[in-house]
């Protein structure tokens, strides 16, 4: 046997048991799924088969796809207004904080990232409740005569999102513009620029493919989340990942559910086609 | 503007720290309610959480979870990041791209697919079940870790060995893993701790025992508790430690 043949084949041997166990449990369970919700529900049996009913129901049906919608809404207010409050902290962090504290500056914006998901939702109903921080405070203060209801509303899920996504955009962020050369800036400023007039058309393009890529790890993260909705949002409305929860827990209707899973993977797909322009995953 | 600056920087660490702050000071709440106002300091919920035996079992059975999965996510990542960026394969480009897939699918996607197979096929639902879930989220991570950290140099010292003789699996033991070792080992903390934490997938791929977040889930359905305050503390400091311990070994080594 040749080098390269050998070498050739010592290559596939190590990287066969990575591809095995990805289409195994991956694209296998995938497939299945696909499969699956083209199937249909008798009573409570699941009968297979190739019937569109279930997506054709989802489009039809305003209480299901409103939970669409519902995720799209929110989803769009995180994206933005995350991005909005953790680019000036990204900035702040990178050209004003110490050079030798910004590491430091970075790892305390991101501590409470490390408190468990599920404690953290939790922590913001502490917060937000009727009995909660909030209210008591304002309440002492002689601002608020009732106490506000902010808990269980979309004002509370859209708080927990923020919350998380100001931490993971203000890392993103910083890690584009620390890679910046000071000299740009500096060429914009000797040819007249304000401070002003660089940021919008030097700074800001420049970061613009990081911006893009935290915009669309915050889009995928936070339209896919069941927990922040369910433990922060009440009753009033469904997200799309709460409502595949509430067609596997209360009606075990797999079809349906994987259906929707089909259609909540496609809307992702559909962002990531629109943002691939600017992307850089390898970069994160 | 300065004040400005600084002022915006202090409200966002209120904001950012706001949460943390509260679910650990109302973990001593001497009361029944981890809410305003502090009735006085007591370290009763901590008891109650140390001694409760569902909850500790579930703190065993996350770490056994979290440790085997990253394990297992770290030897397949490795082994196939090393294949991959050193021997030239047929389709290169695509096993890359299904080995990172995974991480751009919503984990509850992969959960009702795994969920899904499992029934069909008569796979009961346990602990190993939803370890197979965490190596599916960490294998492109570990893969992707250990192949941006593979350069040059390793591969002369790779070269180096063989022409001294050693077998393919000695240069992999001897050479190229310790040569990796910061990034082998942030990878592996970095797996540990997303599994760890871990959610949807343990919720829907296990079934009698459970991982520590499944079990403060259904703590959270009896309602507000300074039990699950002292709970969520505990797991910040732990993870907190774990994230200190990292930043001043191997980060502070890879500078």
């Amino acid at each position: 046997m040749t080098l390269a043949a050998r070498e050739r084949r010592l290559g596939w041997g190590l990287v066969a048991p990575a591809l095995l166990w990805t289409l195994a449990f991956f694209v296998l369970p995938f497939v299945a799924m696909l499969a699956l919700s083209f199937a249909r529900m008798e009573g409570r049996e699941v009968v297979a088969g190739f019937d569109p009913g279930n997506y054709i129901r989802f489009f039809t049906d305003w209480t299901l796809f409103k939970a669409l919608v519902t995720s799209l809404e929110i989803t769009a207010v995180v994206t933005v207004v995350s991005l909005i409050l953790a680019y000036p902290l990204a900035a702040i962090i990178a050209f004003r904080v110490p050079q030798r504290w910004q590491r430091l500056a970075l790892l305390l914006a991101v501590l409470p990232f490390w408190t468990s998901y599920v404690v953290r939702s939790y922590s913001w109903l502490l917060v937000l409740g009727q009995n909660g921080v909030v209210n008591k405070t304002l309440l002492w203060a002689g601002l608020i005569a009732e106490p506000l209801e902010i808990a269980a509303t979309r004002t509370a899920t859209i708080i927990g999102f923020v919350h998380f996504f100001v931490m993971l955009l203000t890392l993103t962020i910083y890690a584009n513009l620390i890679q910046l050369s000071p000299n740009y800036a500096r060429a914009a400023q000797d040819l007249g620029a304000g401070r002003i007039a660089t940021f919008i058309h030097v700074i800001l393009p420049l970061t613009l493919p990081g911006v893009v890529t935290g915009a669309f790890l915050t889009f995928v993260l936070c339209i896919g989340d069941y927990i922040t909705p369910q433990i922060l949002g009440g009753n009033n409305e469904l997200t799309l990942p709460q409502l595949i929860m509430l067609q596997l827990g209360r009606s075990g209707n797999f079809p349906l559910a994987s259906a929707l899973s089909v259609i909540l993977m496609a809307v992702v797909t559909l962002a990531y086609a629109a943002s691939a322009r600017w992307l850089r995953l390898d970069r994160l | 503007m300065r004040a400005l600056t600084w002022a915006y920087m202090a409200a966002l660490y209120a904001f950012i720290f706001l949460p943390v702050a509260v679910l650990v000071t109302f973990s001593f709440q001497d009361g029944r309610l981890p809410v305003p106002p502090l009735q006085g300091v007591s370290l009763r919920w901590y008891e109650t959480v140390l001694s409760d035996r569902n909850l500790m079992a579930a703190l065993g059975n996350s770490l056994l979870v979290a440790v085997v999965s990253s394990t297992a996510a770290l030897f397949l990542g490795f082994l196939a990041a090393h294949a991959l960026a050193r021997v030239r394969l047929p389709g290169s480009v695509l096993m890359r791209g299904l080995l990172i897939a995974p991480m751009t699918v919503s984990y509850l996607i992969i959960a009702l697919g795994l969920l899904t197979v499992f029934n069909q096929t008569g796979i009961r639902l346990s602990l190993w079940t939803a370890g197979i879930g965490h190596v599916v989220i960490n294998l492109p991570l570990c893969f992707a870790i250990t192949y941006a950290a593979m350069g040059d140099q390793q591969r002369s010292a790779e070269r180096a060995a063989r022409d001294l003789g050693a077998s393919d699996w000695q240069v992999l033991a001897h050479v190229s893993a310790p040569m990796l070792a910061p990034a082998l080992a942030a990878a592996f903390f970095l797996s540990v701790t997303f599994s760890w934490d871990e959610f949807i997938i343990a919720f829907l791929l296990t079934r009698f025992d459970v991982t520590l977040p499944v079990e403060i889930w259904s703590m959270l359905r009896s309602g507000l508790s300074p039990a699950t305050n002292a709970i969520g503390s505990l797991v910040f400091l732990v993870s907190v430690s774990l994230v200190i311990a990292l930043e001043l070994t191997i980060f502070r080594r890879a500078r």
